[in-house]
């Protein structure tokens, strides 16, 4: 019973939190102080955050790497402008359809490349990735190269945010699940967890699916915000962006992927005003921070209600001691 | 048929060219497992020095391409030295993440030096001409590229199979503990094969601005894609097989853009890729070992 009521307090303090950060970020919106520079900002922040995640669930805990997640971010980009553009259906709807294309696709592509492992995986998803991509470019229904422009603007802070929070719930409540142990399983060793009767090609498709679909909902929010989508955005060198957050932020570690995401936007945003060395200090902190933390800001450890509550307890600890 | 054959001497030379670079990828590879996606910038820059010496210091093709190779062999030395020597021990993926940073790095700092546009390749340093061969149209560039690309993977075979260099990175490849055991300087080695791969990309870039007559710094990016899809159509970290793999995707590439369309040049590559991993992941070459458990 007085666990349940933990967990039902716990559960309340989290919605608080959640609430709260919306109802501030909201206002400052409608007050003005959030002018459309940093709005930029945020919406790429939710973005990087829905991709990094669902990035990190295939990658860090299933421990497949894969390097095509820009062509099932693409895909659902084109999904849902076909629904919202040229169907004329509600987001929402379109929205859905991203996330079933993109899912779709995940199945189709994962099925029989994740029989392959390592490099030979990488490989074979970064081939896909292309392929997506120079596809698209070769659908006249949707311009080709040129891509679509003019999309309406449906992307809006309420759903970037409820975007960004359903992602991370559902890959966080996915890696604590029996599923998530079976997943985990497989990245430790495949062996015995096969030896287990875990059925690991089942549990890698499942993982590559849902990363996909999430892949693909970031793809809808993209679309949606910046008015126009070009095949070539989602080449290989975006997948290697969502790829740089993960490891950034630490393989197998959910809170990492965030911090990342947001880590690796606030420093792009930061480097615009030199857009001559922008990219050459983007490298070179890259090369740096590999280097020196190779597992990453936050290794698998994650930052949690139990991290802090450590950290007020040393405190107090200390100053007892004192 | 002489259309079919003209193609296949147009797909040689382009194929010579994805051969010498899928070289540095594959050998690269096999003695650290790195995917080394800094290499198709590598031959970038190999491209300018040949376009520099040639215009700025006059110098023949032969030259340049010397120069190109020997400049590309030191960064090639450097790179792995202050990037990848100290992720030797960490995660596969940690280093993955090294190399597309110096690939980013070497792209990036060429375009704030040189600046982004492209550059005309000094069409006096190597006057086109028409050979005409039994109805068939050869350029004295593909003679040039295809002559120059055997030659330099004649060498390369040769210093692997007869001398102690060679001898020595054949073993850290196959067991780099042993090697050490054998009394084999590792770091070396791998030094060594990065000033190979390296030099043999200097001389793909070169050949790459006489065939295609400009360069520019982002132009690294797909060759070196295509090259890697060789290297693995080969059996990545087989050295017959990244030659044997080029060349086919040469081939390949001309007979797309010549019967069918340009546009889907790429992702038929890419098809093909895909092809052969899900039928035989380590390459046309590879031997299949069985999984020890």
């Amino acid at each position: 019973m007085q666990i349940l009521k933990n967990k039902f307090i716990r559960f309340c303090a989290d919605v608080l939190i959640l609430a709260a950060l919306f109802t501030l970020v909201q206002y400052f919106i409608t007050t003005g102080l959030l002018n459309q520079y940093y709005q930029i900002n945020l919406a790429s922040m939710c973005i990087n955050i829905i991709l990094s995640v669902s990035l990190s669930l295939i990658n860090g805990f299933t421990g497949q790497l894969s390097l095509g997640h820009a062509g099932f971010m693409a895909v659902g980009a084109y999904a849902s402008v076909i629904l919202t553009q040229m169907l004329g259906q509600p987001f929402i709807a379109g929205i859905f359809a991203a996330c079933l294309a993109a899912g779709v696709c995940g199945f189709i592509i994962g099925v029989p490349t994740l029989r392959l492992k390592g490099d030979y995986l990488a490989i074979a998803t970064l081939a896909f990735g292309e392929i997506i991509r120079v596809t698209l470019q070769n659908i006249d229904y949707v311009n080709g190269p040129a891509g679509v422009l003019g999309i309406t603007k449906l992307t809006t802070w309420p759903w970037l945010f409820a975007a960004a929070v359903i992602t991370t719930l559902v890959v966080v409540n996915l890696i604590n699940s029996s599923y998530g142990r079976a997943i985990i399983s497989v990245r430790e060793d495949e062996v015995a967890s096969e030896l287990m009767g875990i059925n690991t090609t089942k549990y890698k498709v499942i993982a590559f699916v849902i990363g996909a679909m999430f892949a693909g909902l970031a793809g809808a929010m993209y679309a949606h915000f910046f008015y126009i989508i070009k095949p070539e955005t989602f080449n290989f060198l975006k997948s290697f962006d969502i790829l740089v957050m993960v490891v950034l932020g630490g393989l197998g570690s959910t809170s990492g992927a965030i911090i990342a995401a947001i880590f690796i936007t606030a420093l792009t945003a930061a480097l615009q005003s030199f857009p001559a060395i922008r990219m050459i200090l983007y490298a070179l902190i890259l090369i740096i921070v590999m280097i020196y933390r190779p597992q990453g800001l936050m290794g698998n450890k994650e930052l949690s209600r139990q991290t802090f509550g450590r950290i007020w307890s040393g405190r107090k600890n200390e100053h007892n001691r004192n | 048929m002489l259309e079919f054959t003209q193609q296949i001497v147009n797909g040689l030379s382009l194929g010579a060219i994805y051969a010498l670079i899928a070289l540095g990828y594959t050998m690269v590879y096999g003695i650290i497992k790195l995917i080394n996606f800094a290499h198709g910038d590598i031959m970038m820059v190999g491209a300018f020095v040949g376009y520099f010496s040639l215009t700025l210091l006059g110098t023949n093709i032969m030259v340049a391409m010397v120069t190109a190779m020997i400049a590309c062999a030191v960064l090639g030395v450097i790179i792995e030295k202050v990037a990848y020597r100290p992720l030797r021990n960490s995660t596969r993926i940690a280093a993955l993440i090294t190399a597309i940073g110096v690939s980013l790095f070497l792209e990036y700092i060429t375009i704030f030096l040189l600046g982004p546009s492209q550059k005309v390749f000094p069409e006096s340093a190597f006057p086109i001409k028409a050979y005409d061969l039994a109805g068939l149209s050869v350029l004295n560039k593909d003679i040039f590229v295809v002559v120059s690309a055997v030659v330099l993977m004649l060498i390369l075979q040769y210093i692997i199979k007869w001398t102690k260099t060679g001898k020595a990175m054949r073993a850290v490849s196959l067991d780099q503990e042993a090697a050490v055991l054998m009394g084999i300087s590792v770091d070396k080695t791998i030094s060594i094969t990065f000033a190979i791969g390296s030099a043999l990309a200097a001389a793909a870039g070169v050949m790459y601005g006489v065939y295609y007559s400009t360069v520019n710094p982002l132009m690294g990016i797909i060759p070196g894609l295509k090259a890697f899809v060789a290297a693995v159509l080969g059996g990545i970290g087989i050295i017959p097989g990244a030659m044997v793999g080029g060349f086919l995707m040469g081939l390949l590439e001309t007979m797309v853009s010549g019967y069918g369309s340009s546009l889907y040049r790429d992702a038929v590559a890419f098809g093909v890729l895909i092809l052969i991993l899900l039928i035989k992941p380590t390459g046309l070459f590879g031997k299949d070992t069985g999984e020890k458990v």
